[in-house]
C-alpha cells in the first residue's frame, strides 16, 4: 500500500469498506470455482473482468483468461473476425485494469501476451501508450511496453530517439526518458548508424542537450547520470590494455637466492624469494579480462624450459580478473649464476584476451626485463629471531634520494612497448576541456554539488588521458580541494567524497619516483630477514580507500596504519608483499581480509585495533569467495570436528578459518579487535602452525 | 524520533495474520504467501517467531504446493515462482526444510529457465530479472544451484545492466532499486559481483537518500520505507553502504512507525501494512539497530537461518 493516509476510519467508511470486502470476496470465490472447473462462460468471464478491475495483480485471474482465450481460439477455426473480437475483448479488459492500476505487472504482461497471439493493431498500442505516458511520464512499465511495441513494429531507433527528445523537451526532469535515450544512442553508436559515426559528431550535441537540464536545475538528478555516461563515452577506451607489470618494462632484477645483501643492498629483491622460491610475474590490465594463458601471452627467455601457468588474481575465484600472475620457480631453474637473462613478454599478437564486455585486447605490447641470479637457491634455514617486527617510527629512516637501480616503479614510467599507442581523438579531448569550462562557468554562478563533483571528475578524466601523460596530475590539488568542499557541502554522502579523495591522493603519491620518495623508508637495525627492504609508509594519511595499486606492485613492506580503511580490495595484486601493517583502521570483518589469501609471500601482518567482531552485518561477505556464493567448497563436517576439538563455535569461526588457514604468517597482531579474546588467540595458534609471534608475544 | 516499538509491531503482525475478512486482507488474498514471509521474517528478526503456531503455518504452506512443484500465493491459486521462493523461505525460517521435496521444486524452477538464460515467472512466460533472482535464491537454499545453467543466467542479468550501473526488468529496462536488489542479489549468490561496476552503481544508490533521510527507488521519486531494504541491501552487497547516512535513515524509518497500534508505513503518517513493516524492520537490521537479529542481504533471511542452511550436518 502506498500513499494512503493513516487516519482512523469513520464508522460509515468502515461499513462501506466491509461491504466492498464482501463483494470482492464473492467475486474471488466465484472466479476460483470457475477456474478450477474450467468454466469459460460469458458470465464467468465478466465476473473475472470485474475482479481484475478491482485487483489487477491477481496472476491466477489473468491465467484464467489466457486459458479461456486459448480455448476460444481453438474453437474459432482461425476465422479472422472471430479471432480479432476475442483478442479485442482482452485488450479492453487490460485497458480497464490499467486505468485502475497503472503499475500492474500482470495487466501489462497480459497485453503483451495478447499481441503475441497475432493481434495486429499496433498503431493503436502507440496511441494508447502516448496517453498513458502523458498521464505518468515515469511509469517504467509503460516505457518497457513501449520498447516492446517499438521492437515488434520494427520502429527505427532514430524515431524513438526523437520521441525521447520530445519528452525531454516538454520536461527535462524525466529520468526515464534520459535512460531510454542512453539505450537507443548506445545501439546507434555501436552499429555506427548513418549520422552516428564517428561518435564525436553526436556527443557534442548530447552534451548540449543535457546541459539544459543540469544548468536549469542543478539539484534535479534527471540529467546527472546521463552526463556522467557521456563523459565516459568520450574518454573511455573499450579494449583491454596492459597498464603495468611486475617486473616493470626495462627493469634489471638481481636475485640473491636466500641470502640478503647488507649495506647498500637496495638494488635487489630478496627475502621474499627464499620464502617461496618463486618470482611472481604480474600483469595488470585496465579492466578485468579472461583468456590470459600461455597461448595468448608469449614469454621468451633462455631461462624458461616449459610454459608459465597464468592465474587470475580474483578474490571470488572468477576466471575474469584485472590482474594475472605467473610464478617463475627459481628452485627448479638450471641457471648460470651471475648471468643476465632477458625475459620478453608479449601479448595481444594473437586473439584470446577478452574483456568482460567482450572487447579483444587491442594493442600488441611487449614487456622486457632482465634477470640475474647471483646465488643458487637453497632451502631457507629456520632462524630464531630475537624480537618481533616493529613498526615504530623510530625504527624507520627516510631515503635522501632513490637510486636509478632501485626496483621502485611509479606511474610516470613506461609500462610496455606498444606497437600502436591507443589515444582518444583530439576532438574528444576538446570535448572534455569544453565541459570543464562549462562547469567552471556554472560554478561561478551557483555553488552546487553536482557542479563540483562533475568538475572533479572531468579534471580527473583529463589527467588520465593518454596524451596528457607528460603533464599528468597538474590538476590534483584542485581536485582534492573540490572533494574537500563536497564533504562539507553534502555531509550525507561524506564518505563517498572521502573515498574519491583518497583515490586521488594515492594517484598523486604514486605518480612519480619523486612523489614517492617522502614515503619510502628503510629500516634501521632490521632483523636479517627484513634488511634491505624499501618500506612504503602510507600511514596517517586519512585514507578511507586503497587505490593506485598498479603503481605499487614492487612493494614488499607496506605500512597503511592509522588510516580509515574499510577494505583492502585490490591488495591481492601486491604479490611481493611480505610485511603489512593495517593497524588502526576500520576493517570490520574477517572477509575484509579476503585479498590476503592470495598473497603467498605474506609473513608479517598487523591488523590490531580494527573493528573485527563489532559488526553484525558483513559488507564484504559476497565480495570474497565463500560457500554462500558457491565460490568455495567448504568441508563443514571436518571443520565442525576441528572446532569441537578446540572448543570453539563452528558457526562463528568458519570465516576466520577460511582466511587464516591459507596464510603462512610468522607474525600476527590482532589485539584491539572485539573478536580477539583468549579463545580466539588459541584458535589462531591452531590454524596458523607457522606463527611465531602473536600480539608481540613469543610463541616458541 | 524515539525507539522501535517492537512489542507493538509484533502485535500488529499477529493481528494481520488472524484477520481474514477485512478489505485489506481480501485485497492481499492473492499474495498471502508473500505476506506470510514478510510477517514471519519480521517476527524472527524481532526475536518473536516462537509466538506463531508452526504446524498451522507449515501445513498451510504445503497445501499451496502444486504437482508441478511450484507454490501458489494461496490455497487453490496457480503456482508462480514468486510464491515458491516465499514458501521455501518460510519453511527455512521454521527449520522445516525436510518437508520440501527438493527435486520437485528444482524441476519446477529448472523448467522455467529460457534459452537465453532468463527465467519466466510461470508457464505463461513473463520474463523479468526478478525471476532470475528468485530462481537462483530458491535453488541455492535447497542446494540445487548446479541444476540450472548459471553462466547463462548471469549473462542474461548482465545484459540488463544500464548506463547508471543499475539493472532493469529486461534488457533496456530502466534501473529501479527493487530490480537492482534482484540483480545484485543474484550476482552475489553466484559469486559474480566482479561484473558489477560498484563505484558507479554505488553512487546511483547512495544518491537515493533524500533530505528527510529516507531512500527513494529511482531519481526524483518520493522516499519510501521499502527502499530501505532494496537500496540498503544492494549497497551492503557491494560494500558501499558507508556512502549514505545511517543515522538519518534510522530516523526516517522510526518516524514511519505507528507508535500506537504498531506497524510501519511507506512514509510518515501513512497507513501501515505488513510489507512495509517487514522492510522497515529488515532495513533497521541491516543498519545494525540494537535488539534486532542480523539479516543476510542476499538471501533476505536472518543470518542464523542462512548459517543453518549451509552449515548443518
Ligand atoms: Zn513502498
Amino acid at each position: 500500500m502506498h500513499g494512503r493516509p493513516r487516519n482512523a476510519l469513520k464508522e460509515e467508511d468502515t461499513a462501506a469498506l466491509s461491504a466492498k470486502a464482501e463483494k470482492l470476496r464473492s467475486l474471488q470465490s466465484h472466479f476460483l470455482a470457475n477456474h478450477h472447473n474450467r468454466i469459460y462462460t460469458k458470465e464467468a468471464l465478466e465476473g473475472n473482468a470485474k475482479l481484475l478491475e478491482n485487483n489487477p495483480e491477481w496472476h491466477t485471474a489473468w491465467n484464467y483468461r489466457k486459458l479461456a482465450v486459448e480455448s476460444f481460439l481453438s474453437d474459432s477455426h482461425s476465422d479472422p473476425e472471430t479471432v480479432k473480437s476475442i483478442l479485442d475483448e482482452e485488450l479492453r479488459v487490460v485497458e480497464n485494469a490499467l486505468r485502475k492500476n497503472f503499475k500492474s505487472y500482470g495487466a501489462w504482461y497480459h497485453r503483451k501476451w495478447v499481441l503475441s497471439k497475432g493481434h495486429s493493431s499496433i498503431d493503436k498500442e502507440l496511441r494508447l501508450l502516448d496517453a498513458f505516458q502523458k498521464a505518468d511520464p515515469r511509469n517504467f512499465h509503460a516505457w518497457n511496453y513501449r520498447r516492446f511495441v517499438a521492437a515488434l513494429m520494427k520502429r527505427p531507433d532514430e524515431d524513438e530517439l526523437k520521441y525521447t527528445e520530445e519528452v525531454i523537451g516538454a520536461n527535462f526532469s524525466n529520468y526515464s526518458a534520459w535512460h531510454n535515450r542512453s539505450i537507443l544512442l548506445s545501439n546507434l553508436l555501436k552499429r555506427k548508424a548513418e549520422g552516428y559515426f564517428p561518435k564525436e559528431n553526436v556527443l557534442e550535441g548530447e552534451f548540449e542537450l543535457v546541459h539544459n537540464a543540469i544548468f536549469t536545475d542543478p539539484d534535479d538528478q534527471s540529467g546527472w547520470f546521463y552526463h556522467l555516461w557521456l563523459i565516459d563515452q568520450t574518454v573511455k577506451i573499450d579494449a583491454p590494455l596492459l597498464v603495468s607489470s611486475w617486473p616493470s618494462h626495462g627493469f634489471n632484477i638481481t636475485l640473491q637466492g636466500n641470502k640478503c645483501l647488507h649495506g647498500s643492498g637496495l638494488s635487489v629483491i630478496n627475502s621474499t624469494l627464499p620464502n617461496t622460491g618463486t618470482l611472481p610475474i604480474i600483469l595488470y590490465f585496465n579492466q578485468a579480462v579472461e583468456g590470459v594463458n600461455s597461448s595468448t601471452v608469449n614469454v621468451k627467455s633462455e631461462l624458461l624450459s616449459g610454459n608459465l601457468v597464468w592465474k587470475p588474481l580474483s578474490t571470488n575465484n572468477s576466471n575474469n580478473a584485472q590482474v594475472w600472475v605467473a610464478y617463475l620457480d627459481i628452485r627448479n631453474l638450471e641457471v648460470q649464476l651471475s648471468k643476465t637473462y632477458v625475459v620478453e613478454i608479449s601479448l595481444g599478437h594473437s586473439k584470446g584476451i577478452v574483456s568482460s564486455s567482450g572487447y579483444d585486447y587491442g594493442h600488441p605490447s611487449r614487456v622486457t626485463f632482465e634477470l640475474c641470479i647471483q646465488t643458487a637457491y637453497t632451502e631457507p634455514v629456520e632462524q630464531q629471531e630475537g624480537k618481533s617486527n616493529s613498526w615504530k617510527d623510530d625504527d624507520f629512516q627516510k631515503f635522501d634520494h632513490l637510486q636509478e637501480s632501485e626496483p621502485i616503479c611509479s606511474a610516470d614510467q613506461v609500462t610496455s612497448e606498444i606497437d600502436h599507442i591507443p589515444t582518444t581523438s583530439g576532438r574528444c579531448e576538446e570535448a572534455v576541456v569544453n565541459e570543464i569550462n562549462q562547469f567552471r562557468d556554472l560554478l561561478s554562478e551557483i555553488d552546487c554539488k553536482i557542479g563540483k563533483l562533475t568538475l572533479a571528475r572531468l579534471l580527473t578524466a583529463v589527467d588520465s588521458l593518454p596524451s596528457s601523460r607528460a603533464n599528468n596530475m597538474v590538476n590534483t590539488e584542485e581536485i582534492l580541494q573540490l572533494y574537500d568542499d563536497l564533504m562539507r557541502l553534502d555531509p550525507t554522502h561524506y564518505l563517498y567524497y572521502k573515498d574519491e579523495h583518497s583515490l586521488v591522493l594515492l594517484r598523486q603519491i604514486t605518480s612519480s619516483r619523486d612523489s614517492l620518495l617522502p614515503y619510502c623508508h628503510y629500516k634501521k637495525n632490521a632483523i636479517e630477514a627484513f634488511a634491505g627492504y624499501v618500506c612504503l609508509r602510507l600511514q596517517n594519511l586519512s585514507l578511507s580507500r586503497m587505490g593506485s595499486i598498479e603503481n605499487l606492485l614492487w612493494v614488499q613492506t607496506l605500512d597503511l596504519s592509522h588510516n580509515q580503511l574499510r577494505s583492502i580490495e585490490g591488495l591481492e595484486a601486491m604479490q611481493l608483499l611480505s610485511c603489512l601493517n593495517l593497524s588502526h583502521n576500520k576493517l570490520g570483518s574477517f572477509t575484509a581480509l579476503g585479498p590476503l589469501r592470495l598473497l603467498k609471500s605474506l609473513k608479517v601482518l598487523n591488523i590490531s585495533y580494527n573493528e573485527i567482531g563489532s559488526h553484525s552485518i558483513d559488507t564484504r561477505r559476497y565480495l570474497c569467495s565463500s560457500p554462500l556464493s558457491h565460490t568455495e567448497e567448504f568441508a563443514w563436517d571436518q571443520f565442525e570436528i576441528f572446532a569441537g576439538s578446540i572448543g570453539i563455535s563452528a558457526a562463528t569461526f568458519w570465516e576466520p578459518f577460511l582466511i587464516f588457514q591459507s596464510l603462512n604468517l610468522t607474525e600476527l597482531d590482532i589485539k584491539g579487535n572485539p573478536v580477539a579474546d583468549e579463545n580466539f588467540r588459541s584458535f589462531l595458534v591452531k590454524v596458523l602452525p607457522t606463527l611465531k609471534w602473536l600480539d608481540e608475544e613469543d610463541l616458541s | 524520533m524515539g525507539e522501535l516499538v517492537t512489542d507493538k509491531h509484533v502485535k500488529y503482525i499477529l493481528s494481520v495474520e488472524k484477520r481474514k475478512d477485512d478489505f485489506e486482507s481480501v485485497v492481499m488474498e492473492h499474495l498471502r504467501m508473500n505476506g506470510a514471509y514478510w510477517g514471519l521474517t519480521a517476527l524472527d528478526l524481532m526475536g518473536k517467531l516462537d509466538v506463531v503456531d508452526v504446524n498451522e503455518v507449515v501445513s498451510w504452506v504445503m497445501s499451496c504446493q502444486h504437482d508441478s512443484g511450484g507454490f501458489g500465493g494461496n490455497v487453490g491459486h496457480d503456482p508462480h515462482i514468486l510464491y515458491t521462493l516465499s514458501a521455501v523461505q518460510v519453511l527455512a525460517l521454521f527449520d522445516k526444510m525436510d518437508l520440501i521435496d527438493a527435486d520437485k521444486v528444482t524441476n519446477y524452477i529448472v523448467g522455467l529457465q529460457n534459452e537465453d538464460g532468463s527465467f519466466s515467472g510461470d508457464m505463461w512466460g513473463e520474463v523479468d530479472t526478478r525471476f532470475s533472482y528468485i530462481a537462483i535464491c530458491c535453488l541455492s537454499i535447497i542446494h540445487r544451484l548446479d541444476k540450472i545453467n548459471v553462466e547463462k543466467a548471469v549473462k542474461y542479468i548482465i545484459s540488463c545492466k544500464n548506463m547508471d550501473g543499475g539493472f532493469g526488468c529486461t534488457p533496456g529496462g530502466e534501473s529501479h532499486a527493487g530490480q537492482i536488489f534482484c540483480c545484485v542479489g543474484a550476482l552475489a549468490l553466484t559469486g559474480s559481483l566482479d561484473l558489477v561496476n560498484k563505484d558507479l552503481l554505488g553512487w546511483w544508490l547512495c544518491e537515493r537518500q533524500v533530505k528527510s533521510g529516507g531512500l527513494n527507488g529511482r531519481p526524483e521519486k518520493l522516499p519510501d520505507v521499502c527502499y530501505s531494504w532494496w537500496v540498503l541491501s544492494s549497497l551492503i552487497m557491494i560494500d558501499r553502504v558507508h556512502w549514505i547516512s545511517r543515522e538519518k535513515l534510522i530516523k526516517f524509518i522510526l518516524d514511519c512507525q505507528d507508535k500506537e497500534k504498531g506497524g510501519i508505513s511507506d512514509r510518515p503518517d501513512d497507513a501501515v501494512d505488513v510489507f512495509h513493516t517487514y522492510f522497515g524492520v529488515a532495513g533497521l537490521s541491516l543498519l545494525e539497530y540494537p535488539g534486532l537479529k542480523p539479516i543476510d542481504p542476499a538471501y533476505a533471511l536472518p543470518v542464523d537461518v542462512v548459517n543453518r542452511i549451509f552449515f548443518k550436518k
